[in-house]
C-alpha cells in the first residue's frame, strides 16, 4: 500500500466515523462540530485528488462561514432533545430494516462493479487545477453556472420576502442620521465641582 | 483553449424572462401599494412576450447550444407555450384572491416568473446538470411561494414539509445522476444514451436509475412518494396551490421524457416495471383516498395523484404513440387542474376559503351558470364523454392496449370508475342539496370570464380533440 492509499483510508475512516457521529450524538452543538470534522476530512480527500481549489473552498465556505452560522442558530434555538427523541424507540426497528435493506442493495450493486475508468493521471507541480476549473466553468459549463446565479437570486428574494416585515413598533437603524451625528449631539461634558473627602 | 461563442438565439425566451424578472424586481421597489397592478401587468406581459418568442422560434428541427446542454425541439417549444399559457391563467385567477388577503406583492410575481424560468430550463435540458439546475430553480421558488402567507400556521407547516421532503428527493435524484455519470462518464443526455446502449455494467446503471426514479416520482407526486401532495395543496394559499398543481407537472413530464426516454431509453425494460408499479399504486391510492376527503383542496390533490398515474401509463408503453398520449394527458390535466382550483378561488371571498365540500351545496340555486361550468369540469375530470378528460384517458388506454398490456388498461378503467364517484358527488352537491349560505354569488368580472372560458374550453376542445392530439403527435415526430 502506497503512502497515498494509507492517507486515503485514514481520512475516509475518519469521515465515515464523523458522519455517523453527526446523526448519533445527543448534543446538537457536538453534531455540528462533527460535521466540521467531516468537511475537513473531505477537503483532505480532495487534496489527494489534486483538486486544491475545491478543497480550500470547502474549508473556507463551509467550515468558515456556513458552519459558524449553523452553530449560531443551533445555540440560539432552545431545542428540547428529549422531545425530539420521542418515538425514537418506536421507529427504530422499521428504520433499521429499511436502512439495512438499502445498505445491502447498495453494497451489492457497488461491490461487484467498478466504474470502468482508468486511474487518474497524477499531474506535476506546474499544473493548476484552479485554472482548469475556471476555464471549464466559464466556457463549457457557462449555462449551468449562470443558472446557479439565478438560483441564488431566488434564494435572496425568498429569504427577504419571508423575513422582512414591517410591524408596528419595530426598531431599526436610521443610518443617514447615524453617520451625520457629531460629538456634540451625543456627548455632554459637565464640570463637576470637586468635593472634599470627608 | 479556444472558445466559440454559443448560439444564444434558441434561448431567447429564457433570456427574455430572466431580464424581465430583474426589471420587475427593481421596478417593484419604487411602486406604492396602490400602483402594484403595474407589477402584475408586467408579469403578464412577460408571459405573453415569452409566448411570442417561443412561437417564433418553433420549427421542426432540433437545435443544440451551450455546449449541448440546451436543446430546443418541437416538444420543448410546445410544452413551454403551454406553461406560459397556464401561468398566465394562474395569475389571472389569483389577482383578486391575493389582493383580498394582502398578498398582492411583487414577490409573488417574481417568484412565479422565476419558477417559469426553472420550468423552461427543465423542458429544454439536454444535460443532467441543467436539468437539475432547472429543477432547483423551480422548487426553490415554489417552497418560498407556499410560505408567503406568513401568519398562517398551516401554510408554514406545508412549506416545511415540502422543503424537507423536496430536499431529500433532490438528493436522491443527484445520487442517481452521479451513479449514471460514474458509469457513462458524461452528463450530456444523448452521449449517456449512446454509452448506455453498449454498456455491460448494467447493475450499477439500474442502481442509478432507481434513485433517479425516486426523485422524478416525488416531483410528479406519484405513489408512494405522494405524501407531501395533499398537505402542501391544502396548506398553501389557493393562489399558490393552483400554481404548483398545474404548470410544474408539465416540467416534471418533460424531465421524465428527457431522463428516461432520451437518456436511458435502452433501459426501457427496467424502468417499465418501475413505472407500472408507480402508476397502479397512484391510480389506486389517488382514487380511493379521494373519496374520504371532505376538504375540496385535498380531494383535488388526490385526484391529481390519480391523473399522474394515468400520465405514467402513457410513458411506460415505450412507444411514440404512448408518449404523445401522455403529453396530451399532461396538457389536459393542466387545463382541468386550473379549472378545479379556479373553482375554489371563484367561490372564496375576503376572509372566507371555500375549501369544504359543504360550501358548494346548492350552488345551482345561487348561480345556475357557474354550477353548470363546475359540472362540466367535474364531468371532464371523471372522464365522461364528450368532455376533454375522456379523450385524454381514451388515448392513454389505447396506447396501453396497443402495447399488449390489456390487464393494465382494465385496472386503469376500474379505478377511474371508482374515481367517478367523488367527482359526481360534487355535481350532486351543486344541484340536489340545499344551499347553506344564502348570500348572493357575485364574482368579479375577470374572474367570472376566465373561469367560464376555462370550463368552456373543456367542452369545446372536447368536441374536437383531434387538433390538440395532432399537435402532440407532431411534436413527437408522428
Amino acid at each position: 500500500m502506497s503512502f497515498e492509499q494509507i492517507l486515503f483510508y485514514l481520512f475516509s475512516t475518519i469521515l465515515v466515523l464523523g458522519a455517523t457521529a453527526v446523526v448519533t450524538v445527543r448534543n446538537p452543538v457536538h453534531a455540528a462540530m462533527f460535521l466540521v470534522l467531516c468537511f475537513v476530512t473531505t477537503s483532505a480527500l480532495w487534496l489527494l485528488l489534486e483538486a486544491e481549489f475545491l478543497a480550500i473552498t470547502l474549508v473556507l465556505v463551509y467550515v468558515g462561514a456556513v458552519m459558524v452560522l449553523f452553530l449560531f442558530v443551533v445555540m440560539m434555538l432552545d431545542i428540547n432533545i428529549a422531545r425530539m427523541r420521542d418515538g425514537f424507540a418506536r421507529y427504530l426497528p422499521v428504520g433499521i430494516v429499511v436502512a439495512g435493506v438499502a445498505i445491502g442493495t447498495i453494497v451489492m450493486a457497488i461491490w461487484q462493479t467498478n466504474f470502468g475508468h482508468s486511474d487518474p493521471v497524477a499531474r506535476g507541480a506546474d499544473y493548476s487545477n484552479t485554472r482548469e476549473l475556471g476555464e471549464q466553468l466559464y466556457t463549457t459549463y457557462v449555462y449551468p453556472f449562470e443558472l446557479a446565479s439565478v438560483v441564488l437570486l431566488v434564494a435572496i428574494v425568498a429569504a427577504i420576502a419571508l423575513t422582512l416585515r414591517s410591524r408596528a413598533g419595530t426598531r431599526y437603524q436610521k443610518i443617514e442620521e447615524q453617520v451625520v451625528v457629531k460629538k456634540a449631539d451625543r456627548l455632554r461634558i459637565v464640570q463637576v465641582e470637586a468635593e472634599e473627602r470627608k | 483553449m479556444t472558445f466559440d461563442m454559443p448560439n444564444f438565439v434558441p434561448a431567447m425566451p429564457e433570456i427574455f424572462v430572466l431580464g424581465m424578472v430583474c426589471l420587475i424586481l427593481i421596478l417593484d421597489l419604487f411602486l406604492s401599494d396602490r400602483s402594484r397592478v403595474v407589477t402584475y401587468l408586467l408579469s403578464q406581459a412577460t408571459l405573453v412576450g415569452a409566448f411570442l418568442l417561443s412561437f417564433g422560434l418553433y420549427s421542426g428541427e432540433q437545435v443544440l447550444t451551450f455546449s449541448d446542454s440546451f436543446i430546443l425541439d418541437p416538444m420543448a417549444s410546445v410544452l413551454k407555450m403551454v406553461v406560459y399559457a397556464a401561468v398566465f391563467m394562474v395569475l389571472l385567477y389569483s389577482r383578486d384572491y391575493l389582493r383580498q388577503r394582502g398578498m398582492f406583492r411583487g414577490e409573488y410575481f417574481v417568484l412565479a416568473l422565476c419558477g417559469v424560468l426553472g420550468m423552461m430550463v427543465m423542458i429544454s435540458a439536454h444535460s443532467m446538470l441543467t436539468l437539475y439546475m432547472g429543477l432547483e430553480l423551480l422548487s426553490l421558488s415554489m417552497y418560498a411561494m407556499v410560505a408567503l402567507q406568513r401568519d398562517s400556521a398551516v401554510a408554514a407547516e406545508a412549506a416545511m414539509k415540502y422543503f424537507i421532503l423536496g430536499a431529500m428527493a433532490s438528493a436522491m435524484l443527484l445520487y442517481g445522476m452521479s451513479m449514471i455519470y460514474g458509469v457513462t462518464g458524461t452528463l450530456d443526455l444523448s452521449e449517456v444514451s449512446n454509452s448506455v446502449a453498449g454498456q455491460e455494467r448494467q447493475l450499477i446503471l439500474i442502481f442509478g436509475l432507481v434513485f433517479l426514479m425516486v426523485g422524478v416520482a416525488f416531483k410528479l407526486g406519484a405513489v408512494p412518494f405522494h405524501m407531501w401532495v395533499p398537505d402542501v395543496y391544502h396548506g398553501s394559499p389557493t393562489a399558490v396551490t393552483i400554481y404548483i398543481s398545474t404548470a410544474p407537472k408539465l416540467a416534471a413530464f418533460a424531465m421524465l421524457m428527457r431522463l428516461l426516454v432520451d437518456g436511458l431509453g435502452s433501459l426501457h425494460a427496467q424502468w417499465h416495471d418501475i413505472l407500472v408499479l408507480l402508476s397502479v399504486l397512484s391510480l389506486a391510492i389517488g382514487n380511493i383516498v379521494a373519496i374520504a376527503q371532505t376538504n375540496i383542496k385535498r380531494m383535488l390533490a388526490y385526484s391529481g395523484i390519480s391523473h399522474i398515474g394515468f400520465l405514467l401509463l402513457g410513458v411506460l408503453t415505450g412507444a411514440q404513440e404512448g408518449y404523445a398520449a401522455a403529453m396530451f394527458y399532461a396538457i389536459v390535466y393542466v387545463i382541468m387542474g386550473l379549472g378545479g382550483f379556479g373553482m375554489v378561488i371563484l367561490m372564496s371571498r375576503a376572509g372566507f376559503e371555500a375549501d369544504q365540500l359543504d360550501d358548494y351545496k346548492g350552488l345551482n340555486q345561487r348561480s345556475p351558470w357557474f354550477a353548470l361550468m363546475m359540472m362540466f369540469l367535474m364531468f371532464s375530470m371523471a372522464g365522461v364523454p364528450p368532455f376533454l378528460g375522456f379523450w385524454a384517458k381514451l388515448s392513454v388506454l389505447q396506447a396501453v392496449v396497443d402495447a399488449n398490456m390489456v390487464w393494465l388498461a382494465a385496472v386503469a378503467v376500474i379505478f377511474s370508475v371508482i374515481g367517478a364517484f367523488y367527482y359526481l358527488r360534487i355535481v350532486k352537491l351543486l344541484y340536489f342539496d340545499k344551499p347553506v349560505i344564502d348570500e348572493p354569488f357575485k364574482p368579479s368580472f375577470d374572474l367570472a370570464a376566465i373561469f367560464s372560458a376555462n370550463a368552456l374550453a373543456v367542452i369545446l376542445i372536447g368536441l374536437a380533440p383531434s387538433s390538440l392530439m395532432t399537435i402532440c403527435k407532431q411534436t413527437l415526430g408522428l
